[in-house]
């Protein structure tokens, strides 16, 4: 059964003024794989450094093992971190980076003074080493390696000390897609095989998503939802989720009536009950849950504007009444074209309002929208 | 984090309180001197005599008139120390282009070749020159030898001058080739590719570009020179008597509290000097060459 | 033009070395002469030798430059470590415009602050001279620090700030993570901070001159104690010996520059 290990409690970080985490509360279990996403500067990393221990958050509390520990410096806790740019150390080779932690003295319970004997260090980081297969690189210096294989050598030198909890801050960030495909497995990999709670912090939605248990999506210091990645895809809590993890279309409707939901004055049927009646919504709808039909079958109907070619379907922008939607379709339909489409109840998904509403999920602007997205990705975290 | 606020105080006391002790208080003490008479009591009268002391001077034509014995001293060590900076730049730029636009190897070696020069003791170095430019010395020797009159350079102001570019060359061709070195080639194709002959990508790319290190290498040739005492008494035979000699004159001859207003006044205009160097770098057109250097 | 800049490079040099390579020829001269060469001979080093001063100037200004290298370098590798961490935009241009005034300053003035202070100071205790070795090894240390934080100042800077931070995620305290990763990736700063403060003192001249005590003369001063009356020849043996030893440190120091770790950095 799952354990609980780490838990913040209203935790608040203000620097010069600002407020970079405004009261996060977040429980994270043994053995669990957690990722904390969001865009640059949302308090993805200030959360990590807290529970690292690289932080002492403002105000509110940091627990592990039901032991309150925010004044524990970071060489107490057991907990280790994989950084963003590795933060190899550069004067050591493979082998000595690894057995880095290793060779500082721990101190035990007793209060004594616990030294490893060179046998076990040597042992501990060879076998290490095959775990992140990098055996035979031992005596290589560490500016030498390729950034997969730095990487691979930071996972190495923050694991072998048997860490309860290992946190990762964006470290695939560095390498290309290839090999980050690779990593994304390899770290899942090695994740189950040692049994070890990871927490991951990225921006990237992709690599959340097909590696977390959980994920935690955050934005402006706050958490906006946490939830299975399937939970986040298909239940987004607010606008800000639904467009920040995949394509949406969020147009505003009306809850008419449990399960009926009505978009630009036409009543749909849907899946979502609860909502008062008349209540004002943000509506998403996935770009691959809309499908096309003849103008004269549609439930709706609107002029092609924009067709683009990706290779498994064509993206194409469809102008509905002045909102344009993207739609994801295997159908080509030429620009200028009327079509009609159709969705089926459990293609809408309806949530709350939110200071979000009305802010994403237009894409009048389609290819900006493109632009801003590298240029996020290009930038740094603090 | 509390403990490592305590820990970077604890780093950064030690020094702070020698700086304050050794670099802050004594520049206090040259104004307390330079503002007291021997007993300690307020006075401007220091530094009213170095602006109004007079002496009598007889010129070659043996007209003799009154000066004012300090400002002239001042006006010398200025025009000096600006002739000296003058051609430090005018014969260092080249050397530090041409070093820069060198081969790795050759860049290295030119670098030794300098700094042998700098880390000889100035003193030695000036003294070579007495030794060279005396009356009797090698030049004249070598002068007579071919047939042609000696020269009389020692004593004059042109000596002083040969030292002072002599002592402080190095200090203008070191910074300037550091940024000259560092220059972004591909700048240089690109003007040229552009239509800019080697002339104006010099004019326009290069003389523009280094301008930081120029100014570096100004202050750091004028600083020393003007404030010399060696050199001038050397190579000047004593009958160039500079600020630098006026201040270690009065020294030697235990006035200290003159001394010290001579240092203040010195430092006062040196202080304005470099503060207007420092608005002059720091205007918009050379914050931008930054990103020109590697 | 190729030839041109080889012939300027060619002059420039000639007029750089001529003296150095006068004095040179002329420490070999068996007459006093400066201007004519009328024999080989070593009988100015001979009397170097035997120049009893002369020596022990050179055994006091190596022991002060050593002095002054250990203290300048611990105190300003911990400052540039302070003040790479320092918060506070305020105090930390306070400290940098304050750590500038010694290498603006014309040494002169430098000089005569310090000797100001010492004498007033000494005064104060009553002391009639206050000046000595110690005033003169306070003064070096005073303007050796600026070059040694100047050094390890961007060594700081370059390092990745997660690096110690990684230590310590590994089990280093503090103190320990300087020790181990901070202190290793700094340190070719922190050499040639602790060489440059070690030339420094051994070359500096004019603040010796105002702070040094009568007992104890240090080789520039010495130098200036020989010029000052008559010229002779043994000073140019000296030069020579200088000339030689600095040629020597100079090809060493730059041989033994690894070009990779250029490159690195």
């Amino acid at each position: 059964m799952a354990k609980e290990l780490i838990r913040l409690k209203d935790a608040r970080m203000d620097f010069d003024g600002e407020t970079i985490l405004d009261n996060i509360n977040l429980y994270i279990n043994d053995k669990e794989f957690l990722t904390l996403l969001g865009p640059s500067g949302c308090g993805k990393t200030t959360t990590l450094r807290i529970i690292g221990g690289f932080l002492v958050p403002t105000s509110g509390d940091v627990i592990f093992d039901g032991v309150r520990i925010n004044d524990v410096p970071p060489h107490k806790r057991q907990v280790n971190t994989v950084f963003q740019k590795y933060a190899l150390f550069p004067h050591l080779n493979v082998y000595e980076n690894v057995a880095f932690g290793l060779k500082i003295p721990k101190t035990g319970e007793d209060g004594k003074k616990i030294r490893l004997s060179k046998d076990e260090i040597d042992s501990r980081v060879r076998e290490m080493l095959e775990v992140v297969s990098l055996k035979g690189f031992e005596h290589r210096s560490v500016t030498s390696l390729s950034g997969g294989q730095q990487q691979r050598v930071a996972i190495a030198r923050a694991l072998v000390n048997r860490p309860k909890v290992l946190l990762l801050d964006e470290p695939l960030g560095a390498l290309d897609l290839r090999l980050r495909k690779d990593m994304q497995q390899e770290l899942r990999r090695i994740q189950q095989e040692m049994g070890i709670t990871f927490i991951y912090v990225t921006h990237d939605q992709e690599e959340a998503l097909s590696m977390s248990d959980t994920v935690v999506v955050m934005d402006r210091g706050r958490i906006q939802q946490i939830g299975t990645p399937e939970d986040i895809y298909n239940e987004p809590k607010n606008a800000f989720v639904a467009d920040f993890i995949g394509e949406s279309n969020i147009v505003d409707g009306i809850m008419r009536d449990d399960c009926v939901v009505e978009i630009f004055n036409r009543k749909f049927k849907c899946l979502d009950k609860g909502f008062q009646k008349d209540e004002a919504v943000d509506v998403v709808i996935r770009p691959e849950d809309v499908d096309i039909v003849p103008e004269a079958e549609g439930q709706l109907k609107g002029t092609v504007t924009q067709v683009t070619f990706k290779g498994m379907q064509y993206d194409i922008i469809v102008d509905f009444y002045g909102f344009k939607w993207l739609i994801q379709t295997t159908d080509f339909c030429p620009v200028d074209s009327k079509i009609g489409i159709k969705i089926d109840p459990d293609g809408f998904h309806i949530m709350k309002k939110s200071e979000y509403s009305g802010m994403f999920g237009d894409y009048s602007s389609y290819s900006e929208e493109y632009d801003e997205i590298s240029d996020a990705e290009s930038e740094e975290e603090e | 984090m509390n403990g490592e606020r305590r820990r970077t105080a604890a780093v950064l006391a030690p020094y702070t309180v020698w700086a304050a002790i050794f670099i802050v208080v004594p520049l206090f003490f040259v104004a307390y001197y330079a503002f007291t008479d021997n007993s300690f009591h307020f006075t401007f009268d220091n530094i009213t005599r170095f602006f109004t002391a007079t002496s009598q001077v007889t010129n070659d034509a043996g007209v003799t008139s009154e000066v004012r014995t300090y400002l002239v001293i001042f006006w010398r060590s200025l025009k000096l120390a600006v002739i000296s900076t003058a051609l430090c730049l005018l014969l260092g730029y080249p050397l530090a282009y041409i070093m820069s636009r060198a081969g790795a190897r050759a860049q290295k070696i030119m670098m030794i070749l300098i700094m042998i020069p700098m880390w000889m003791n100035f003193l030695i170095r000036t003294y070579a020159w007495m030794t060279i430019l005396q009356d009797t010395g090698i030049l004249n020797g070598f002068l007579t030898s071919i047939g042609l009159k000696p020269l009389h350079i020692i004593g004059t102001e042109s000596a002083v001058i040969v030292g002072m570019v002599y002592d402080y060359f190095p200090y203008m061709v070191l910074p300037i080739y550091s940024i000259l070195a560092k220059l972004d080639t591909k700048l240089i194709d690109a003007a040229h590719d552009l239509g800019c002959n080697s002339v104006q990508v010099l004019q326009k790319v290069i003389l523009p570009l280094s301008v930081p290190g120029i100014l570096n290498g100004i202050t750091m040739v004028l600083i020393p020179s003007i404030s010399t005492f060696y050199i001038s008494q050397k190579l000047g035979s004593g009958r160039f008597f500079l600020i630098g000699d006026a201040i270690e004159g009065q020294y030697v001859a235990n006035n200290l509290h003159f001394a010290a207003a001579m240092a203040f006044i010195l430092m006062i205009i040196l202080l304005a000097a470099m503060a207007l160097l420092k608005y002059l770098t720091s205007r918009p057109r050379f914050k931008t060459v930054k990103g020109a250097v590697k | 033009m190729k030839t041109a800049s080889k012939i300027y490079t060619v002059l420039i040099f000639l007029f750089l070395f001529a003296p150095i390579a006068i004095l040179l020829v002329f420490s070999f001269n068996e007459a006093k002469s400066l201007s004519v060469f009328s024999g080989f001979s070593l009988k100015w080093y001979r009397e170097l030798f035997r120049d009893e001063a002369t020596l022990a100037s050179v055994r006091n200004t190596l022991l002060l430059a050593a002095l002054a290298m250990v203290l300048s370098t611990v105190i300003g590798t911990a400052a540039a470590v302070g003040i790479e961490k320092m918060r506070s935009k305020w105090l930390k241009s306070t400290l940098s415009t304050v750590t500038d005034i010694p290498m603006t300053n014309p040494d002169i003035i430098t000089g005569i602050s310090l000797m100001l202070m010492f004498v007033f100071v000494g005064r104060f205790f009553g002391l009639a001279n206050s000046l000595s070795f110690w005033t003169m090894l306070l003064s070096h240390v005073t303007f050796c620090l600026p070059y040694v934080i100047l050094q390890v100042l961007p060594k700081l800077r370059q390092m990745d700030s997660a690096l110690p931070e990684a230590a310590m995620d590994l089990g280093c305290t503090p103190v320990e993570a300087f020790f181990k990763v901070t202190l290793p990736e700094i340190m070719p700063g922190v050499i040639t901070g602790a060489i440059m403060a070690f030339t420094m003192s051994l070359d500096d001249f004019v603040i010796s001159y105002f702070t040094s005590g009568a007992g104890f003369q240090t080789l520039p001063i010495r130098i200036y104690n020989m010029t000052k009356k008559t010229v002779t020849p043994k000073m140019y043996a000296l030069a020579t010996i200088i000339f030689f030893v600095i040629l020597a440190l100079l090809l060493i120091s730059n041989l033994t520059d690894d070009p990779e770790k250029d490159k690195h950095n």
